[in-house]
């Protein structure tokens, strides 16, 4: 057994049990934390055979950002009743038993035909994953790209469109007014007299 | 014992599972559906990277398509996720509610 074999074992360990833990917690909110840890350790995993790219995205974007907004949407709708995990008992001995002859076959067949793979393709030293993923991203998968970040911006666009509410009683101005104004709208002159104004009659004490 | 494809292939296949299971055992909460939804999304990439590094390219160093249909599936799943909770945001608005259940009561 490897060290790496054996790392490999205890972070698929921890992401089991907190992927467990992601779906019977009974608060979201460590629902949420779990679902963090599970990410992290993924990424960690990834790391473990070379992938430090995807890895790193992950941690800065998916822990960093993703699971950020979820946390805040979860935060901001803390109300769960216990009546939302009603059948939770009823469902979960058949879920078990489906789950796993789930992943009994699925280890069954891809156990054997995979087993014999080996160690991963062996890395040079001078093996750069960024730049490899770079070379292939801004090269064969350009248009790919591009439209990625057309799907990036209809979310964007959308969650915006979706959760903005305008006031009714607000206040802004108006620019198309402000851009037809006159000289003459804005000042009137007046003429009138001059007039002296009377002097006040001092009060006693009023001086200090 | 060395590390093999099988190790991560099966890694995806429990976490899959989970996944799956965290449907049907959550399946009126909200939140909990998106975050299982999440865990298999997972799974998927855990399978996507594990290939790509086994299989080696043209060049004999380990194949990148598969290191990139993985930043595809990055970057579907946070607009995913951002749109879906910018609905049960609006959602809860609206009936003060995310049970699944009580999405009925919207009727048009």
């Amino acid at each position: 057994m490897t060290f790496t074999t054996v790392l490999f074992y205890i972070l698929a360990t921890i992401l089991v049990v907190a992927g467990a833990r992601v779906i019977t917690a009974r608060s979201p909110v460590t629902a949420v934390l779990h679902l963090i840890l599970s990410f992290v350790t993924a990424s960690l995993l990834w790391i473990l055979i070379g992938a430090e790219f995807l890895g790193l995205v992950l941690i800065v974007i998916y822990v960093g950002a993703v699971m950020v907004m979820f946390l805040f949407v979860v935060m901001m709708i803390d109300v769960v009743p216990e009546s939302l995990r009603a059948g939770f008992r009823t469902y979960m001995p058949l879920g078990l038993v489906v789950g796993g002859i789930m992943v009994l076959e699925i280890a069954f067949v891809l156990g054997t035909v995979y087993y014999g793979s080996g160690a991963p393709v062996p890395l040079p030293d001078s093996y750069d994953n960024t730049l490899e993923l770079g070379t292939a991203m801004y090269s064969e998968y350009s248009y790919a790209i591009q439209v990625g970040a057309l799907v990036l911006l209809v979310g964007m666009i959308s969650a915006i469109a979706l959760t903005l509410r305008e006031r009714s009683n607000r206040k802004y101005v108006n620019v198309n007014d402000q851009l037809h104004v006159n000289a003459a709208d804005r000042i009137r002159l007046v003429s009138m007299k001059s007039e002296k104004e009377e002097a006040a009659p001092v009060k006693e004490g009023d001086s200090e | 014992m060395t590390l093999t494809l099988a190790h991560y292939l099966i890694l995806g296949a429990i976490m899959f599972a989970l996944g799956v299971f965290g449907v049907f055992l959550n399946r009126r909460n909200l939140i909990s559906l998106l975050m299982s939804i999440e865990l298999m999304l997972l799974s998927v990439n855990i399978n996507f990277v594990a290939f790509s590094m086994w299989n080696p390219g043209a060049n004999g160093l380990p194949e990148t398509s598969g290191q990139i249909f993985v930043f595809f599936i990055l970057t579907v799943a946070a607009a995913e996720a951002a749109i879906g909770l910018a609905i049960l945001v609006l959602l809860f608005r609206k009936i003060n509610s995310i049970n699944v259940d009580d999405v009925g009561r919207l009727k048009g």
